[in-house]
């Protein structure tokens, strides 16, 4: 890049967006006692775990990296987070939601689900290490409450989030200050879009694990979505499988994390996908986020990601 | 493809939402799920048509009581930008909102209702975009479908607020009258308005030019952290990361280390993307310079000719946040650039009314948002420019002691 390429000095959005993450990330590490990164191996995680790689070098990423891992997962995922954390050398926490229903810490809910009991177990393994700051993923686009959350979220000594007493953000300056106790969640994606993160990741060439490309798999359909057939999650009587292309979007429990058909086996595929796409990530796949309009604040509110 | 933020202000009622509304479903960014949830919730609360307010009003609070609470940020993009939009609520603390959405903001649109012309508010929040040093302002003179799409009311309330700006700082102004719900000269022309010469605020919005409204004259680097491997690969490697917040740095450039003074030369300039000849903002590097000195979190480098004001004296415009007002003799955190340092406050020059902008010299405190010239002491010295001269450099939070809550915006004045 010399003067000459670039005649006015101007940067592209994901340029813009790159270098705040980075100042972000940076920020966290030179203002908390103990950051970790929450980290699953999906899409946001691995451009996450780029951009901390990047803000670093050639130092190595100076925190470790926190997996919720709620017993139900994707084995290419998994596979796929253990060979990252070996490339870079660094140090994974893994905060396990079979081991805290094994003490009896937490109580599986009726309909199977995990999501709602992972927020003990992250709360609880945050606390275990000293963790005062929790990088996170999540982007403002995601859903309507994430769209009021700041970059550096408060959170008081129960992991709560109070929507109504945020702490204004102003200009580039982070408010990063916090009692004993009390702890900050970071999200230097907080501006990106769902097209962004892919651009990105075909800007810079991520890795990504191989279910977020087009694959054939066996499949049925629940409540209007489809949902892979396998171990954690068995179809009824009434649900008949069949073998479809399909991708995952998000990456979450596979109890609750649902494909969409699609042809995209390519990044540039993808990318062309997600620009003409109609329906959100989250509604298109996240049984979760079904429940009702306010599923997610609730969830955040008692500590969520 | 470049990035334009924006803040929205506007009181209640003048049709914002329904204007942030259009510009994402023209835009196509408004998804199916997103649609088929809100029209679901606008039957449940017994409306007729669909509330596209709903989009922006995300919490359960703000969907019970029709209000917006807090600052909620929307993403769009067309073919030749991408743009953030910070949607500010125009009622319940609107100055704290208002100042939080425009110190980032590359333009505002200010809604006015055709049919009431300014209002107290409108005068308001122009005076906030004028403190904020947002560059570009546009007057959306909304519901002209309701006045006839009349020239005469449109130039009427043009000329007013003309005459009022003049008292303040706003470098750009565009007037366009519209309809958000109609769309007339959202998106496309209006067919309704043919006096009307200008662009649609689509436009205008992707065509604004911008790349000049950042200062790439005076170099700041602030240094946020130093990179120090303690590799075996790298036994002596030293390298200040930080986001440029001025000027342009090349490799070979003389610098100055501030505060202790020390000069220097830039040796190596590390992008995101890798090693480059120079850099400029708001780009994030990693610097290295020809010297070993010590230089660490909250320094700044910057060049010998061209250099911040050193000090621990600062007149500010300061916005209070917080029940408690602020008052002389409180002792505060001042968070600027990357500088953390303790403040006293020393007096209390004036409170502004922000809708007179009469400067009572009475004032003895600043109370919940209101917006006053204090003078403050602080423990170790701020490298800071004048607010108007560059935003990064100028604006500063302040920080209770003891509840840690972020109470008030600086924006300084002199050094």
């Amino acid at each position: 890049m010399t003067p000459k390429d670039r005649p006015k000095r101007r940067l592209t959005q994901l340029e813009v967006l790159e270098s705040e993450a980075i100042f972000i990330i940076r920020e966290v590490v030179a203002e908390t006692d103990n950051p970790a990164m929450l980290f699953s191996g999906g899409k946001d995680s691995m451009v996450m775990l780029h951009l901390a790689v990047k803000a670093f070098a050639p130092g190595s990423v100076p925190f470790s990296l926190l997996h919720v891992d709620t017993g139900h997962n994707f084995p290419e995922v998994l596979e796929f987070r253990d060979r990252c954390v070996g490339k870079y050398l660094l140090n994974l926490v893994v905060a396990s939601v079979q081991d805290a229903l094994d003490r009896g810490i937490v109580h599986q809910e009726p309909n199977g689900s995990r999501n709602r009991i992972q927020t003990p177990v992250l709360l609880e393994t945050a606390q275990k290490n000293g963790f005062t700051a929790l990088l996170g993923g999540a982007r403002r686009d995601e859903e309507k409450a994430r769209a009021k959350e700041r970059v550096f979220s408060f959170r008081d000594e129960f992991g709560q989030w109070d929507p109504k007493n945020q702490r204004p953000e102003l200009w580039s300056i982070f408010n990063a200050e916090v009692h004993q106790g009390e702890s900050i969640r970071v999200f230097p994606l907080s501006n990106w879009t769902e097209l962004d993160v892919w651009d990105y990741i075909r800007q810079e060439g991520i890795d990504l694990p191989s279910i977020y490309y087009a694959h054939e798999r066996e499949v049925f359909e629940r409540g209007g979505m489809l949902f892979a057939a396998n171990e954690f999650c068995r179809p009824k009587n009434d649900e008949p499988t069949s073998v479809q292309k399909v991708r995952y979007r998000t990456v979450g429990d596979a109890t609750l994390t649902a494909a969409v058909r699609s042809d995209a086996d390519t990044v540039d595929k993808v990318v062309a996908e997600i620009a003409t796409t109609r329906i959100t990530e989250r509604g298109a796949t996240r049984g979760d986020d079904r429940v009702g309009a306010a599923a997610m604040e609730d969830r955040k509110k008692e500590g969520y990601f | 493809m470049d990035l334009l933020r924006f803040a929205t202000a506007g009181s209640v009622d003048d049709g914002k939402s329904t204007l942030i509304g259009r510009l994402l479903y023209d835009s196509k960014s408004i998804f199916t799920d997103q649609l088929e949830s809100i029209e679901r919730t606008s039957r449940a609360m017994g409306s007729d048509y669909t509330e596209l307010a709903l989009l922006t009003d995300g919490l359960r609070a703000e969907r019970e009581q029709g209000i917006t609470i807090d600052v909620a940020y929307r993403y769009f993009a067309t073919a030749k930008r991408k743009f953030i939009v910070a949607d500010t609520p125009g009622h319940i603390q609107y100055t704290r909102n208002m100042v939080t959405g425009a110190s980032t903001a590359d333009m505002a649109i200010m809604l006015v209702d055709a049919r009431k012309g300014l209002q107290e508010q409108s005068r308001r929040h122009a005076f906030l975009v004028s403190l904020l040093k947002v560059p570009h302002l546009v007057l959306a003179i909304n519901k002209m479908d309701l006045v006839a799409w009349s020239q005469d009311v449109f130039e009427d309330i043009r000329h007013d607020f003309v005459e009022f700006a003049a008292k303040l700082d706003i470098p750009d102004l565009t007037v366009i009258p519209l309809s958000a719900l109609t769309g007339d000269n959202v998106v496309s022309r209006s067919e309704n308005m043919p006096w009307y010469q200008g662009t649609s605020l689509m436009t205008h919005l992707e065509n604004v030019y911008i790349a000049s409204d950042r200062n790439l004259v005076d170099g700041r680097f602030p240094v946020q952290y130093v990179i120090r491997p303690h590799s075996n690969r790298f036994p002596d490697y030293r390298g200040y990361a930080g986001k440029i917040a001025g000027g342009v740095m090349r490799i070979g450039d003389e610098v100055v280390v501030l505060p202790s003074g020390l000069p220097s030369r830039i040796a190596s300039i590390e992008s995101a993307s890798g090693p480059v000849n120079e850099a400029f903002a708001p780009m994030s590097v990693v610097v290295r310079l020809e010297d070993d000195i010590d230089i660490s979190r909250g320094d700044m480098i910057c060049r010998p000719h061209n250099q911040p004001k050193v000090s621990q004296d600062i007149d500010a415009m300061i916005c209070w946040m917080s029940e408690e007002p602020l008052r002389p003799g409180q002792k505060l955190v001042v968070k600027h650039t990357t500088r953390r340092a303790r403040a006293l406050v020393k007096d209390v020059q004036y409170e502004l009314d922000i809708n007179t902008l009469h400067r009572n010299e009475q004032a003895e405190e600043l109370k919940l948002n209101s917006i006053g010239r204090v003078r403050l002491r602080t423990t170790i010295p701020l490298l800071a420019d004048e607010y108007h001269r560059n935003r990064e450099t100028g604006g500063f939070i302040l920080i209770d002691e003891h509840s840690l809550r972020t109470v008030g915006a600086g924006m300084i004045l002199s050094v």
